[in-house]
């Protein structure tokens, strides 16, 4: 029954292929399939505003049950896909159902990487990925007084700023030598860094997490290579994300590890099934090529979305993300692997200013804190990036969207 | 509830009840308003919620913050006098029949 387009997980890059199918002209059957019971909702919240009590639950949908109706989209939600057949064209679910599909789409996110660790199964030991965590983990800071947290990324440095805002003491261990060390360069890496200790944060880098004691039970304390046991009574495990691939693995796509290969429009090595946002890699270059953020899962579903309604559009955004932490506001545009030099634009003091990223006298990436319209002109700029020069950069006299537009007059 | 009237770049009027306390941008999103896409859920990341107040309506609204305003500069429709961010335009009494005007693009 039900043939059309299945697309597994009720997610940003799920519903964006929904949408965006509908959009462009298909008019066959959807039907989202999700393992979690809660509308499609947003993420980024979970561990920023929604953590801090700022943001209510019931502005988190990514869109409304009416609007899925009024679509047609069904929702299908509360029971996970065990198991694609291919040449069946079937989905099998977890309660034992079938689903035709006639396109298939994994969007099918990622999960919260667990640490190998003795005690990570304790009560008190968080991740944090859906908000079924994000609820466990609000209850544990109500009464929190001892946090640690176990790896220094964008998750875990969000957490750490709104459990120390909340009172709570907090260590961060991070395995390598410095903070972010996957997701951004050292310059905003420093800063960071600089600003959760002057929150009273305890930054221990170049550390590993051994092993989180308990009593009764719960967890106490963390062990760490440094030979410190750190009492907690809330332990966060933010140490990345794998992508849920695996059920394309067991369907024979190609993929890389756990996630799914997929071209510029989101098509795997098989035409009809398509694969979009964090479970979803593309290979540029020589490189495997895998974002974890809003702005992929849009784009990439958006293009996958028109490859179900007959349209080809590569996908070629400026990949951009952004963090909260505190009163910062920190946003990246571009990638900055690869850089030979960077100039900060504005004065580091006055918690406003942006990082450009250079490689061979070419801007390819721009990190700004407190400066939301810099990020948008800095998204422009890398995407058409011949004739800035770190000269005008770093002279905050020059007005860069001056220059945007004299540009886009050039061309 | 406020009722926000949504009019689409080809002219299209779309009568919205939303609840006091949200955004104009979550008013949208939650009833299928298309045009406003609001990638970054309302925390002036994105610049992909704008829209044009109704001239009527602009000086009733509390102005733009020096961030709003910053990124309303480097929308990607024309930027009017009426332009704002519709995630900042919390919904109150006061707006009752508040006019916003969809631009054609956000991206």
């Amino acid at each position: 029954m039900n043939e059309g387009l299945v697309i597994l997980g009720a997610s940003y890059a799920g519903v964006q292929i929904a949408v965006s199918a509908r959009e462009s002209g298909y008019d066959g059957p959807i039907t989202i399939i999700g393992d979690e019971v809660e509308l499609p909702y947003q993420r980024p919240p979970l561990s920023k505003g929604y953590l801090s009590g700022k943001v209510d639950e019931a502005v988190l949908p990514l869109r409304s049950a009416a609007f899925f109706e009024e679509q047609r989209i069904a929702l299908h939600l509360g029971v996970a896909a065990a198991a694609v057949d291919r040449r069946g064209r079937t989905v099998m679910l977890a309660d034992g159902t079938e689903r035709r599909f006639g396109r298939l789409a994994f969007a099918t996110g990622s999960r919260a990487r667990m640490l190998p660790l003795p005690g990570n199964d304790l009560a008190g030991v968080h991740t944090l990925r859906s908000l079924a965590d994000a609820r466990r983990l609000v209850a544990a800071m109500r009464s929190a007084e001892r946090a640690v947290v176990i790896g220094g990324g964008y998750i875990g440095l969000e957490v750490a700023s709104t459990l120390v805002a909340a009172g709570c003491a907090v260590t961060v261990l991070e395995a390598s030598d410095r903070l972010l060390s996957r997701a951004a360069a050292p310059p905003l890496a420093e800063f960071v860094t600089d600003v959760h200790r002057s929150r009273g944060v305890e930054i221990v880098t170049g550390v590993q997490a051994t092993r989180i004691l308990g009593e009764d039970g719960r967890a106490v304390a963390v062990e760490s290579t440094d030979h410190v046991s750190r009492p907690a009574d809330l332990v966060l495990v933010a140490a990345g994300a794998i992508p849920n691939g695996e059920l394309a693995v067991a369907a024979g796509l190609a993929c890389d590890q756990t996630a799914i290969v997929v071209d510029r429009c989101g098509r795997t090595n098989e035409p009809e099934i398509l694969a979009a946002g964090d479970c979803a890699v593309t290979r540029q270059g020589g490189t495997i090529l895998r974002l974890e953020s809003i702005q992929n899962a849009t784009d990439q579903g958006r293009a996958a979305g028109r490859v179900v309604a007959g349209r080809e559009d590569e996908h070629a955004a400026v990949p951009w993300f952004w963090s909260d932490q505190y009163d910062l506001k920190l946003q990246m545009a571009g990638l900055v692997a690869g850089y030979d030099r960077h100039v900060v634009r504005g004065r580091v003091e006055s918690g406003r200013f942006g990082i450009y990223y250079f490689r061979e006298g070419r801007l390819i990436a721009v990190d700004t804190v407190n400066k939301p319209g810099d990020h948008l002109t800095a998204r422009k700029l890398v995407a058409s990036a011949d004739g800035v020069t770190p000269e005008a950069v770093a002279d905050e006299s020059v007005d860069l969207r001056a220059f945007l537009k004299a540009h886009a007059n050039a061309s | 509830m406020p009722e926000v009237i949504y009019v689409g770049s080809d002219g299209t009027e779309r009568r919205v009840d939303v609840p006091k306390g949200r955004s104009v941008m979550q008013g949208a999103i939650q009833n299928g308003i298309r045009g406003i896409e609001a990638e970054c859920g309302g925390v002036l990341s994105c610049a992909t919620c704008h829209v044009y107040v109704d001239p009527a309506w602009v000086d009733r609204l509390d102005p733009p913050s020096e961030d709003e305003a910053d990124m309303l500069t480097n929308t990607a429709a024309e930027h009017e006098p009426g332009s704002r961010l519709s995630c900042q335009i919390e919904v109150t009494a006061e707006l009752e029949g508040l006019v916003v005007r969809i631009p054609e693009t956000q991206s």
